[in-house]
């Protein structure tokens, strides 16, 4: 039982950063820190992706000499592209955030649905 | 040479046209690259889907690799339908943006937004054409942050903040796709739809597909505003610049549509509704969701707010049909894809026309603005019995097929939800009419003029398609037929 | 930052050293973990740097926002161009070994040229990102001053 535990460590470190991020994301007002559960969030997948390309005793995926058994390179590709698409999603939120500031005066997410509740 | 790379070429096209419309200078020469682009693009897919009427499948290498190793471009009857969809409601907007951006965006924005408007078709277009699943990601993506700019670029503030809402709703919805993605890859080992769908059959039955799919199934539920993950929907559609609307409220729900009955049908199978209690669930959620947002609609105070729960009701509809999981069912959410797209275009265009002439969608500011602006009305009018399914247009046909699918499985109960949601629709259209033609223009005394004529031509063409459709039904019947038999669906 | 000495000067020796990296990383990307992102970022860095110590005025100055958005562009254009071309030669989007007479030797330049215009695409929207953050006026802390 203890074995699987800690044999699958990887998914442990995932799925408690995953509800981290999650859980920032969902239960704070702060539209910044939203951000920053979202970042956390990704940021899991990301190592669910790398973790499950490892292959035991493998090493870098570039041909050499006396290497034979390489980590799988695909699900670094992959991530590579989902981490360029989250420094996009980053810089978008955070430029809405910005300008949602100069608008509302406030990124607290309460004190803005309080203004718009006046109409 | 150029016939058997123009697939590729509908997402290539805009890709090279959105970098330039951004640093093209003025407010003229973007519009008309994005307008050129967007009429060749609307060329290129009709001749894709007549090339796939009979059954046939585009495939295209990328890079000259081959499947499954490299990325596949795939394009069969539904592809190529629903690309039609993104292709043709892009080149209607276009002329219809002019004006209104002209009006609601800032002129230094006008060159970021059509690069933006280029890049969301781009997105759209690409996720109709690729047969990669993770190439389906990167552009549902691509569409989505060009979406959530194109919304933030609306005029009131609230813009931002709805912008802001759907940003995070959305990204949540793709990193629940990527981490789907994720598992079925550790589990097969491949990206290409037609290989997983291959490597997948004997294993449907592993708790790691159970859950890659759920993943995936949520994260997709959230992007097509499924009931009860639609909350992002209403703001976003609202506050939008108007084009956006139109363009939005066409293609982005329909491609979700499509997203979720290629991964269902064509790269899991029907079988995997079968094992797990997903069958139930989507028509339970479609029945919530037809039935509430109706009613919510009803008590709308805004049009185009109205329109988008009237938006989610529809999608509510094409879900049940997914939900039926039989070959009529799907042919009925085909059908509803596409009458739904010419339809609710229709409508926006009409809601926006008022905005553009009585500078607000709220009830209260728009009374009696429909005999002032009669064109306008009218074309909100016949689009409106078409969301009500009357017979003579082409809502009449998607609600027709939902009705055959449901009594083909004896099942009373969707039918009678498709009916009453018909009946709730009647309710919601009837409040426009009242609000607009009935009610004395009293409270504001406003007085406009009719909505001018590049509004009113984009308008009334497809106003004229949603008759054409619902009175000539061979063309949508015969491509829904075929990409049907194409799906891996066991009755 | 402007009369820190010691911090001047270690900018001014950085700066080449960093851009130089990402030359590295960029050229390198065939033999070892590297690529057209990554040098991209890196570079941009050298120039944030830059902005930082020195002010955003003077780097401006070397790079304005006008010649970025070109830059940004004129990156995809030539990722996209490079597909085009290979089409032109006859072959499927993106199939570089048709560049060059031997195919190993077209697949080679052509990833060096879709590498390239990665960079030069992620460093210029990195930096127009950077600007457009750093040079955004306060409205809301205009009323304390």
């Amino acid at each position: 039982m203890i074995d699987v535990f800690i044999s699958h460590y990887n998914y442990w470190i995932v799925i408690l950063l995953m509800m981290a991020g999650f859980y920032t994301v969902i239960n704070h007002g702060n539209l910044i820190k939203k951000i920053a559960g979202l970042n956390i969030f990704q940021t899991s997948v990301f190592l669910l992706y790398i973790s499950i390309g490892y292959v035991d005793n493998g090493t870098t995926p570039i041909v050499a000499e006396g290497f034979t058994r390489y980590a799988n390179p695909l699900p670094h590709v992959l991530i590579l592209t989902a981490i360029v698409v989250g420094v996009s999603t980053t810089a978008l939120g955070l430029a809405l955030v910005v300008r949602i500031k100069e608008a509302y005066g406030t990124i607290e997410e309460d004190e803005i649905q309080e203004q718009d509740m006046i109409p | 040479m150029i016939e058997q790379n123009l697939s590729l070429l509908l997402v290539v096209i805009p890709l090279l046209a959105a970098p330039v419309a951004a640093i093209l200078p003025g407010l003229r020469p973007p519009w008309l690259l994005a307008l050129a682009v967007t009429w060749l693009c609307f060329v290129i897919a009709g001749w894709q889907l007549f090339t796939v009427m009979d059954g046939s499948i585009i495939s295209y290498e990328l890079g000259g690799w081959a499947p499954p190793w490299g990325i596949e471009y795939r394009i069969d009857a539904m592809n190529a339908l629903v690309a039609l969809i993104v292709a043709g409601i892009a080149a209607i907007t276009m002329p219809y943006a002019l004006l209104t951006v002209e009006k609601e965006i800032p002129r230094h924005q006008v060159p970021l937004f059509y690069s933006a408007f280029l890049l969301c078709i781009v997105g759209l277009l690409g996720i109709t054409q690729t047969g990669d699943i993770f190439n389906l990601f990167v552009f549902l993506e691509i569409s989505s942050l060009s979406t959530y700019v194109l919304i933030a670029m609306g005029e009131q503030r609230r813009a931002l903040t709805s912008a802001y809402q759907y940003l995070i709703m959305g990204s949540i919805g793709a990193t629940f796709v990527l981490i789907g993605i994720g598992l079925v890859y550790a589990e097969t080992g491949t990206l290409n739809m037609q290989d997983l769908h291959l490597r997948l059959q004997p294993i449907l039955d592993h708790r790691t597909i159970h859950t890659g799919f759920a993943f995936i199934s949520v994260g997709i539920a959230l992007k097509l505003a499924l009931f009860p993950l639609h909350l992002w929907l209403p703001n976003a559609y609202k506050y939008a610049p108007s084009a956006i609307s139109v363009f939005l409220s066409a293609t982005s729900t329909k491609v979700a549509v499509y997203v979720m009955l290629r991964l269902l049908f064509s790269v899991f199978s029907s079988d995997i509704l079968m094992i797990e209690p997903t069958e139930d669930i989507l028509l339970l959620l479609g029945i919530f969701g037809v039935i509430l947002a109706s009613v919510t609609a009803i008590y709308q105070r805004d049009i185009k707010r109205l329109l988008a729960y009237s938006s989610i009701a529809q999608v509510s509809y094409m879900v049940l049909g997914i939900g039926m999981a039989s070959n009529m069912g799907v042919t009925a959410t085909l059908i509803h894809v596409f009458n739904h797209a010419l339809m609710k275009a229709a409508l926006f265009m009409a809601a926006g026309a008022v905005v553009y002439r009585a500078g607000s969608s709220r009830f209260e500011k728009i009374d009696g603005m429909g005999r002032q602006m009669p064109w306008t009305f009218a074309a909100m009018f016949i689009a409106g019995l078409s969301v009500i399914g009357i017979p003579g247009t082409a809502g009449f046909i998607s609600k027709w097929y939902f009705v055959l699918a449901a009594l083909e499985q004896h099942s009373w109960l969707i039918a009678l939800v498709v009916l009453s949601g018909s009946l709730l629709s009647v309710v919601y259209i009837w409040r426009i009419v009242e609000v607009m033609y009935l009610r004395p223009a009293t409270d504001t005394g406003l007085s406009v003029k009719e909505a001018p004529y590049a509004l009113l031509v984009p308008m009334w063409s497809l106003v004229l398609a949603n008759i054409y459709f619902g009175i000539n039904t061979e063309l949508t019947l015969n491509i829904a037929d075929i990409s049907v038999k194409l799906l891996d669906i066991t009755d | 930052m402007k009369h820190d000495l010691i911090l001047r000067v270690i900018a001014k020796y950085l700066f080449p050293v960093i851009a130089l990296f990402a030359f590295y990383v960029l050229f390198h990307g065939e033999y070892g973990p590297g690529g057209g992102f990554q040098a991209g970022v890196i570079l941009s860095v050298a120039f944030i740097f830059y902005a930082l110590v020195f002010g955003m005025e003077t780097t401006e100055k070397v790079l304005p926002l006008k010649v970025l958005r070109v830059l940004a562009s004129s990156g995809v254009l030539t990722y996209a161009g490079t597909g085009v071309a290979t089409l032109l030669m006859g072959g499927n989007f993106l199939d570089y070994g048709l560049l060059l007479s031997s195919k190993a030797a077209g697949q080679q330049l052509g990833i060096l040229i879709i590498e390239l215009s990665v960079g030069i695409t992620v460093s210029a929207v990195m930096l127009i990102i950077f600007y457009t953050f750093a040079n955004r006026r306060r409205p809301w802390e205009d009323h304390h001053d």
